[in-house]
């Protein structure tokens, strides 16, 4: 079985993983990473939703092989120590998660939106396709919109 | 969101004043109220006076209004109250071990809440915990009928007063009973589980590190309820890569079948999913082969009797109302994890909302005595009532008995649509008999009936243990029997109710035996009968020529159902100049003692892809315990009101469902929820708390069907109103194959 090298949350990773498996497993089965979620495995409901090299990226659908020599980002990687990112902060200020299994992508996508524009607009965010069952789309919206006012 | 004014609070007096009645009106009302509805119309029809611009008696009382099936479940949890864990440690942090699912609704949060402002401590000082299946509990370890905050409300006190003594505490001065000086309930909380979820440390079921077990995924049939001919490659995916066992799924099983398949258990679920594609499987046909959405439909129709007549004088409005078939398809796929390989005992890990009987059945399943099988009840991601059944867990402990490992079974999200447990298929028939608008008489409302055919709903679970799930499921794994369809029909007659006077009122069920994987989707009956019965009001109102809202306000019977549309007419400017193609509609709903009213404003420039730009809903649930969370569900609600009313539902053909994913199950996503939405929770006046989880999906879906039919004029008729786009539907019996995106 191949091994592959690459950075995860910051600190340097080597697995032995064939080619073709999805990332998501290898952080999952392999890595013990639950933060990022299985929810569909197409690319569609984006539960997996991790940053590679700091862009939003569907894990379940990112072959091993193609993630080697990336930085990876989950959402275990996102705090500074105890100190949130922001984008966690606003979460918890709004209360956004009900259930709370789609978030960890959720959480994802919205760094991945701040980090390209400081300013996101309502079209930006209605451009997040991340599946949330529980209906948090609006507290969502406003926390994106709050972590805007709080990024660095 | 901010909390309404607090002169709300006085708006219920005025609300509850009941109208002055003309005195011809009373001896008129005697006789209504103790006739039959054509006795009763012919009176009416040769006696014209103002009166009838008021509304009748319903005739029976609702019953629903004094007993409903959450009352139920607080009744029979009750006696084993004492028995649920909950207790003091030396520094003073109080733990309850919640013997109910924690799916997202905020049941622990808003317990952990009203145990701090019983014991006077705060929010800190109380950890709630998920309690492991508890046989000894009985009837007190079923998560359903929006029930949980009720049955513990009046329990609390002494729960609390108990854990004290034992700690050696004086008892609590307890509750206040002015909400006013209330210091933990009616504030705004996050959950407790809040920080866990945004840093990615809350674990759900397959997130739990359970040494040994190996990921595990199925395929399944080709038909709902299929069955597995002959598994033709077997040695070669098992010379797979990272392949550990093949194995086809036994049937049997205890209350409820085992679903049939092949399971695949690998070194990842990445490796699974590839050998599962790689079966080569004859499938046999289900007891669904040939039928399709159509023909189901059929059969429903053919299930309802005829509707009364409309009485001499009077005028019918007649309409029928198609639904198809609903998928929770929580985020959370069907999954369990459980070691069955001991010879006396087996282990469960798995989010349920009825842990005992699932702890039951699956020992009869494996053949161990009752006691023997313990179940860790998981936080889930989501439930919406998918999670009253426990088909995962009885597949993964057959595999693990079958294999000797610890099985990690997940299901693929395409099967988690095709082959788990969906809100039945059904059709509405509805007839409404009115007394027209004379130049004399304000016209009036004689009858309401509607009746429901319907694919028989799954309710062998009981009251989540062995006995009532027995008396539901005998004879075994026979689709209908009689104890079933007798909790179908108490279920029915105890969510349902009628918001409205109008007369004679009947909600009547036909449930059809079709052997469909059926379950209580959250506000089961109630969502689709309410949001019928909406749509009716409105058509109602426009025949009689009255305003949708003047004409609710003069008809509904409860004065908290009026101050609840009274909040959103006021804060939404009903009646305001809408453009073209846009139009405002109202629905309004009671469910578990509470009562919502909502406005929405739809864009319906495009007729077939109709959008909500705009919400406004108020929700009296009592005693709000967490206003944060009371919007939460509602926001829920507002979400299933727009995927289900509009945008989504489960296609039958051949036997199957078509949809796989969240792309051909089109769920609402974030371009499709408004960005205007304002929940206004009113105020507590000392009312008890009621159920918060279903009854915010309803007013919604009305108030939505209803402003589709103002701004398009076509009467909402079969749901979903949008255009469903084609899709190709991953062949039958097969998954999808994996995307790559890079």
């Amino acid at each position: 079985m191949p091994s592959y090298s690459f950075n995860l949350n910051g600190s340097p990773v080597t697995v032995d993983a064939p080619a073709d498996l999805a990332l998501l497993w290898v952080l999952r089965d392999k890595l013990g990473l639950t933060g990022p979620k299985y929810g569909c495995g197409l690319d569609v409901c984006k539960a997996c939703t991790c940053l590679i090299n700091g862009k939003a990226a569907s894990t379940c659908s990112v072959k091993m092989s193609s993630a080697a020599g990336k930085n990876v980002t989950t959402i275990e990687g996102l705090a500074n120590g105890n100190t949130l990112h922001p984008v966690q902060q606003a979460w918890l200020d709004i209360d956004v998660p009900q259930c709370g299994f789609c978030q960890p992508g959720q959480i994802m996508a919205a760094v991945d939106l701040l980090t390209r524009t400081k300013t996101p607009t309502d079209a930006d965010i209605d451009a997040i396709e991340n599946m949330c069952r529980c209906g948090t789309y609006g507290r969502i919206r406003q926390a994106i919109k709050s972590a805007a006012t709080m990024m660095p | 969101m901010r909390d309404p004014d607090f002169s709300l609070a006085n708006a219920r007096n005025a609300a509850d004043e009941p109208p002055s009645l003309p005195i011809n009106r009373r001896s008129l009302l005697g006789y209504a109220a103790s006739a039959p509805v054509v006795t009763a119309a012919v009176g009416l029809a040769v006696t014209p006076t103002k009166a009838e611009a008021l509304p009748l008696p319903l005739t029976p009382p609702d019953t629903v209004d004094t007993y409903d099936v959450g009352d139920s479940i607080v009744q029979t949890s009750a006696p084993t109250m004492p028995l649920v864990h909950l207790s003091i440690d030396s520094s003073g942090v109080y733990t309850m071990a919640l013997p109910r699912l924690e799916s997202g609704t905020g049941v622990a949060t808003a317990l952990a809440m009203m145990i701090a402002e019983e014991a006077g401590v705060p929010l800190s000082m109380v950890r709630v915990t998920s309690a492991d299946a508890q046989p000894e509990l009985v009837y007190n370890q079923i998560t359903g009928g929006s029930c949980t905050v009720r049955a513990f409300e009046p329990l609390l006190p002494a729960m609390v007063l108990a854990a004290r003594l034992k700690a050696g505490l004086p008892p609590q001065s307890g509750r206040p009973t002015d909400p006013s000086q209330y210091k933990v309930l009616g504030k705004r909380y996050g959950k407790l589980d809040a920080r866990d979820i945004v840093t990615g440390k809350k674990k759900f079921t397959l997130d739990q590190n359970v040494p040994g077990a190996v990921p595990t995924m199925c395929r399944m049939p080709s038909q709902i309820r299929g069955t597995v001919v002959s598994v033709n490659n077997r040695a070669a995916v098992l010379a797979m890569p990272g392949v550990i066992a093949v194995e086809t799924i036994p049937g049997g099983g205890t209350i409820v079948g085992i679903p049939p398949g092949v399971a695949v258990m690998a070194e990842t679920f990445g490796q699974a999913w590839d050998a599962c594609n790689a079966l080569n499987i004859s499938w046999g046909n289900g007891p669904l082969a040939g039928q399709s959405d159509a023909t189901i439909l059929n059969t429903l129709r053919a299930a309802i009797p005829p509707l009364l007549p409309a009485p001499l004088g009077a005028i019918a409005i007649d309409a029928e109302f198609t639904w198809k078939a609903a998928t929770a398809c929580p985020l959370e796929v069907e999954c369990a994890i459980v070691d069955a390989t001991k010879p006396d005992r087996a282990e469960i890990w798995a989010g349920l909302q009825t842990p005992i009987i699932t702890t039951q059945a699956i020992a009869l399943d494996l053949g161990l005595p009752l006691g023997s099988v313990t179940a860790h009840v998981i936080p889930s991601g989501g439930a919406f009532g998918r999670r009253l059944f426990w088909d995962p867990v009885q597949v993964a402990a057959q595999i693990s008995k079958k294999t000797g490992r610890i099985c990690k079974l997940m299901y693929h999200r395409s099967d988690d649509i095709r082959h788990t447990r969906m809100r039945p298929p059904q059709v509405h028939r509805v007839r409404a008999t009115l007394l027209p608008k004379t130049l004399l008489t304000a016209g009036n409302v004689l009858s309401y009936q509607q009746s429901i055919g319907i694919v028989r709903l799954d309710a062998r679970h009981g009251y989540g243990e062995i006995g009532t799930a027995t008396a539901g499921s005998l004879p075994p794994l026979v689709a209908q029997t009689v104890g079933n369809l007798g909790y179908e029909q108490f279920f029915f007659k105890t969510m349902v109710a009628s918001p409205y006077n109008f007369g004679v009122n009947a909600k009547l069920l036909f449930p059809v035996p079709i052997e469909m994987n059926t379950v209580s989707y959250r506000s089961v009956h109630c969502n689709p009968s309410g949001t019928v019965e909406e749509i009716i009001v409105d058509e109602i109102a426009a025949k009689l020529g009255q305003d949708p809202v003047q004409f609710r306000l003069q008809f509904l019977r409860l004065p908290r159902a009026k101050l609840v549309l009274q909040t959103v007419v006021a804060a939404a400017q009903w009646g305001k100049a809408m453009p073209a193609g846009f139009a405002q509609g109202v629905g309004i709903h009671m469910e578990s003692r509470a009562f919502s009213a909502c406005i929405v404003e739809l864009d319906a420039t495009d007729p077939a892809n109709c959008k909500v730009t705009r919400v406004t809903m108020a929700i009296d649930v009592g005693n709000p315990i967490n206003p944060s969370g009371v919007e939460q569900q509602c926001n829920g609600g507002i979400a299933e009101a727009i995927s289900l009313v509009l945008k989504t539902g489960v296609t039958i053909k051949d036997g199957l469902p078509q949809e796989g994913s969240y792309k051909q199950y089109r769920f609402a996503k974030m371009a499709d929820f408004p960005k205007n939405v304002q929940i206004i929770v009113m105020p507590n006046v000392g009312d008890s708390a009621s159920g918060m989880g279903e009854v915010g999906m309803t007013a919604p879906s009305g108030a939505i069907a209803n402003a589709y039919a103002r701004a398009t004029g076509i009467k909402p008729r079969n749901f979903p109103l949008n255009a469903q786009p084609a899709f190709t539907p991953t062949p039958p019996g097969q998954l999808p194959v994996p995307t790559q995106i890079a």
